[in-house]
């Protein structure tokens, strides 16, 4: 194998971020999705700081620290408050059923590796399996999003899409502007979770549940 | 190439941008609304300025080519007269207290940044700050769309922003694999993301690699186009949010997205190994047109009428750069310039009709020639013109289209043609009792502005009268350049 252990330690956490990726597919209650989301950020921050090591590109590092600081600890925290404060279901409503949908994801994960693996046969082994996983973790996330009708975890569907984007920007070698990418998904993904529709859902008093549509109990209406 | 001129591109990304930091903290809604119109209205001149320069020019990371100028300069025009239609709307929804004067400040800011994302989308000359400068115009108009803070409004804006993240997700991964693809030949680092240096170097980026590329962008940017079937967003974010900013959503935000898949199929088009982009386009626009013009005759509401509607259009657009060739080219630039300013007009229409009814359901708004001559004639005209019908512009672009389609591909003008007629009775239909009904509903006094509507109407039957010989030219060289 032309592979030393550099390719293996990146090759690993780029697998586990996908493993992540199907914990998220079948969790039933927000509070464990958004622990399980945590850890999916946390692989990523470690996956981020691996390449930054090797590709010796210090300032991938950033991104890393985004990733454990911003996603892996203040969002979900954030996301745990909210929940409390709204007062929002627990359990997640899901479209389908989660054998069908694990099912499905294994489909995508296969469809991502046919996709990736032959047109990037040029590519470095690295980037090639990072970009075969990160499409993984993106399609994944788009399930994750599909599947469930709760607001906040169709966020966290996204967090986990971006992750696996961030994943791939990465994995490609000097790619400019990735620091820029991630600082700007960053503050998207905070404007949209704190700030704007929480809020003015709040402010309505309608649930964050889109489906259900039922009325938010208790202070005034 | 003047120095003065090198300076334009930035001066038109300058004016939105510190007009959007002034309106964010001016109080006063009429001050703010001239502010509007002024910032908007100086970035029409600079942005018409840009037609002296001749050539290509790349000041720092941005790019300005004929193709962009006439998108730039469209871009501009239809801000400005939006803006003007925006200053009488507004003043409405706040009298009837639908938007609390804190927002408004936010509102106009808004309008200013979505302006300043969308010349940026533009002008970048790096397929990254592309990238940026469309997310940045989804989210303002994601924010402005929920601005009502409705139920109604504020599950439009969510659906547009899970589709919308969904659209910035598979573009960015297509960004990412064009970078990759360049990146063996251009070397590490900024130059491989730079639009001129990849048009010049991709005929050696690996094609496979490219086409897995142009098919997460085609589908990532589609989806801000509105090309069906991941068109779920359009109708309600039109329906729900000011009337303003579906008139800039559909006039100008759809436009930009598909600017941005053609500076794409510029680069497959340069690879002689990649696929050819055309027949993905092709099948994406027809299949948003026939699509949107059944889907038009079960709509209730005015506005998700008109959004079906752009989508039909869009489709067209689409489906004419997809045939390509200088002819269909030229018609498809045509038809989206026409489109741009005749759909605007029926939203400024629509705008101030469902504010005097004080509905958008269809079945409510009838008898408009009779009640509000002025309104109800204009939207006559409009529809007519969106319609397809002579002596209007777009039955000029349609025209075109369609005959260039027989030439190139003749059975793909059959479901081409079924589509057109499909959506020309649905609105035909519609417009009959909307227009020459019974009147219904309040009678009181239009408070409108008519300047925008008609003007952009009266630019819309010139095109379909005479073009003038410059304008042409251009639009035939800027159509050899999309190939």
């Amino acid at each position: 194998m032309p592979h030393g252990l550099a390719f293996d330690i990146a090759h690993l956490l780029a697998g586990g971020l996908v493993l992540m990726s199907f914990l998220l597919l079948y969790q039933v209650r927000l509070y464990a999705m958004l622990n399980i989301f945590a850890l999916h950020a946390l692989v990523l921050a470690l996956s981020v700081a691996w390449q930054a090591l090797v590709q010796g590109a210090p300032h991938l590092y950033i991104t890393a620290l985004i990733a454990l600081v911003f996603k892996a600890i203040t969002i979900p925290v954030a996301l745990h408050r909210i929940i409390q404060r709204l007062g929002i279901h627990r359990e997640i409503e899901t479209v389908v059923g989660i054998g069908p949908t694990m099912l499905v994801g294994m489909g995508l994960v296969a469809l991502a590796m046919v996709v990736m693996l032959p047109v990037t046969a040029n590519a470095d082994a690295l980037a090639r399996e990072d970009l075969a996983f990160a499409l993984s973790v993106v399609l994944l996330g788009l399930l994750v999003m599909v599947t469930r009708r709760n607001a906040v975890s169709q966020v966290v569907g996204f967090m986990s899409l971006e992750n696996g984007l961030v994943l791939a920007a990465t994995g490609a070698k000097g790619m400019p502007l990735v620091v820029e990418i991630s600082v700007a998904f960053s503050i998207l993904i905070a404007f949209i979770v704190i700030g704007i529709f929480l809020f003015r859902i709040r402010e309505r008093f309608d649930t964050v549940d889109l489906q259900a549509l039922d009325r938010f109990r208790g202070e005034r209406r | 190439m003047s120095p003065f001129l090198a300076h334009i591109p930035l001066v038109i990304l300058l004016i939105p941008l510190s007009a959007a930091a002034i309106l964010v903290l001016l109080p006063g809604y009429r001050l703010s609304a001239a502010l509007n119109m002024l910032a908007t209205g100086t970035t029409l001149l600079a942005a018409s300025s840009l037609v002296f320069g001749a050539g290509q020019i790349a000041p720092g990371q941005l790019l300005v080519d004929q193709l962009n100028i006439s998108f730039i300069i469209l871009n501009s025009l239809v801000g400005f007269t939006t803006s003007i239609f925006s200053a009488t709307y507004i003043g409405h929804e706040l009298a009837t207290g639908r938007l609390t004067p804190a927002y408004l400040r936010f509102y106009h800011a808004m309008y200013q940044l979505l302006m300043f994302a969308m010349n940026l989308a533009l002008l970048a000359n790096n397929i990254g700050l592309m990238w940026v400068a469309v997310e940045l115009a989804t989210l303002t108009t994601v924010v402005m769309v929920g601005i009502y803070r409705t139920h109604e409004a504020l599950e439009a804006a969510w659906k547009y922003f899970i589709l919308g993240s969904v659209g910035i997700a598979l573009a960015l991964f297509g960004t990412i694999l064009v970078y990759m693809a360049a990146q063996p030949v251009l070397g590490e680092g900024a130059d491989a993301m730079v639009w001129t240096s990849l048009i010049r170097h991709v005929a050696d980026f690996d094609p496979a690699l490219l086409n897995v590329a142009f098919v997460f962008l085609l589908l990532g940017y589609g989806t801000k186009v509105g090309l069906a079937p991941l068109h779920a967003w359009l109708p309600d974010a039109h329906a729900e949010g000011p009337t303003p900013i579906s008139a800039v959503l559909s006039g100008l935000l759809l436009n930009v997205a598909l600017y941005v898949v053609l500076r794409f199929k510029l680069l497959l088009a340069a690879n002689p190994a990649a696929i050819a982009a055309g027949p993905l386009m092709v099948s994406m626009g027809l299949s948003s047109l026939v699509f949107a013009a059944f889907m038009l005759y079960r709509r209730r509401d005015i506005k998700r009428l008109f959004a079906y509607s752009s989508i039909e259009h869009m489709g067209i657009i689409t489906f004419a750069f997809g045939i390509g060739g200088p002819l269909a080219n030229f018609a498809g630039l045509l038809h989206m310039v026409m489109h741009s300013l005749t759909k605007s007009a029926i939203f400024f229409a629509v705008g101030h009709i469902a504010q005097i009814k004080g509905t958008q359901k269809l079945a409510e708004i009838t008898g408009l020639t009779e009640s509000h001559p002025w309104l109800g004639w204009g939207l006559v005209l409009g529809v007519v013109a969106i319609a397809g019908l002579p002596p209007l512009g777009i039955f000029m672009s349609e025209f075109l289209v369609v005959s260039s389609t027989f030439a190139r591909q003749p059975l793909l003008a059959l479901p081409l043609v079924l589509g057109l007629l499909v959506a020309l009775g649905a609105l035909l239909l519609r417009l009959g009792e909307v227009a020459f009904g019974k009147p219904t509903g309040s009678m009181a006094p239009a408070e409108a502005s008519y300047l925008p509507m008609y003007a952009h109407l009266s630019l819309v039957l010139v095109g379909g009268l005479f073009l003038p010989a410059p304008l042409v030219a251009w639009f035939q060289h800027v159509a050899g350049l999309l190939g």
